[in-house]
């Protein structure tokens, strides 16, 4: 259960572009998970609604978009979004790929507010 | 100047245009990571944010640590009861590279004694309830542990297959164990763990004629997520096995 220290970050991280901007409230927080990111969303969730509440965030609500995987395959050159977790090529079953998305934990966009 | 601990290496926490300069292992592009916030309108702010961002400059400011000693370092991770410790007692027995043990565990101290015990220099870190290393606390460690003598450093992570993974603890190269009995189908249970690893060892081969385990099954799946990555079987009964992973390590070292 690593998603509350994965939290305790984000919300540092959110409040912290709030302060650049002078806003006291943070409304919305858009964040995109990818499916080997290692995160459940589900808990992700449950965290933010826990420890939002004691900062400028307690009313934000939280996005999260989950990221597919995405991988480019570097024998036929082809860009493929896999259900499975695996990094073979499903055009010419190369394992010779690169993963272009779904292995990142990002903070998207905020919603900021000054009262 | 590192602030908290007043060590020489400059820390890069808000230093982006120095980045560069770090090996951000593991094809972290944080050139294309930037924060670099753009206000839309009033309210809404773009950003794009690598949530464990802080944990990553930490990481790099702890891998800095290690190069300026000219280690490398591993992160060992695996299931509780895999092999871990053990691996590392009897590792010395087929090496000359001096090496030095960070330990993960919730509680006690007892994989470092065992370590020390075999005359093997460990500092233990009890992380109370936390699932796993980050790199602020390796970072801590660091500062017990006398680097100077050391070719290798290992960060044994507290056991689990799933939280560690997540976190960059600021190691060159991950070393992932499944152990024989807990069955080749962990590979495909936490594809997230064996996607990040460089090296999987398949530890307590000795019971390899009790157990359903194979591992060409276990090979195909490390494959399958991770095609770059080396798989070794090995039993700390069969000293040739040993010997292999002691090469690898080897061999794997930084070039200084």
């Amino acid at each position: 259960m690593h998603e509350y220290s994965i939290v305790t970050a984000l919300l540092e991280q959110c409040e912290q572009h709030a302060e650049a901007n002078n806003a006291n409230k943070i409304t919305k927080v858009v964040i995109k998970v990818g499916v080997l990111s290692g995160v459940e969303p589900a808990l992700l969730q449950t965290a933010f609604d826990t420890f939002k509440l004691e900062g400028p965030a307690h009313e934000a609500q939280l996005t999260i978009k989950h990221q597919p995987l995405v991988i480019e395959c570097a024998q036929c050159g082809s860009i493929n979004q896999l259900e499975e977790r695996s990094i073979v090529c499903p055009n010419c079953n190369s394992f010779n790929t690169k993963i272009l998305e779904g292995e990142e934990m990002l903070l998207m966009q905020l919603e900021l507010e000054t009262d | 100047m590192c602030k908290d601990c007043g060590c020489s290496i400059t820390r890069h926490d808000s230093a982006h245009q120095h980045e560069h300069s770090h090996d951000h292992h593991h094809g972290h592009h944080h050139d294309e990571l930037h924060s670099n916030p753009q206000l839309n309108d009033i309210k809404t702010l773009s950003v794009i944010n690598k949530i464990l961002d802080k944990n990553d400059h930490e990481a790099a400011h702890n891998r800095a640590h290690f190069e300026a000693n000219n280690i490398t370092a591993f992160n060992l991770m695996s299931s509780p009861g895999s092999g871990k410790t053990t691996l590392l007692e009897h590792l010395k027995e087929y090496t000359s590279l001096k090496y030095a043990v960070i330990e993960g565990d919730l509680e006690t101290s007892r994989d470092a004694d065992r370590l020390k015990a075999k005359g093997i220099e460990a500092y233990q870190i009890q992380t109370g309830s936390a699932c796993h290393l980050d790199a602020f606390m390796v970072h801590s460690a660091l500062h017990h542990v006398d680097l100077a003598p050391l070719d290798i450093c290992f960060v044994e992570n507290v056991g689990n297959l799933v939280c560690p993974a997540s976190y960059d603890v600021g190691t060159h190269l991950n070393v992932v164990l499944v152990s024989v009995p807990e069955g080749d189908d962990k590979v495909e249970k936490y594809p997230v763990m064996f996607r990040k690893a460089d090296l999987v060892l398949i530890t307590k081969a000795d019971l390899l004629p009790h157990f359903d385990f194979s591992i060409e099954e276990a090979q195909a799946q490390v494959k399958k997520l991770n095609p770059e990555a080396s798989v070794l079987t090995v039993s700390i009964k069969d000293s040739d096995s040993m010997f292999a992973v002691a090469n690898w390590l080897n061999e794997h070292r930084r070039a200084n």
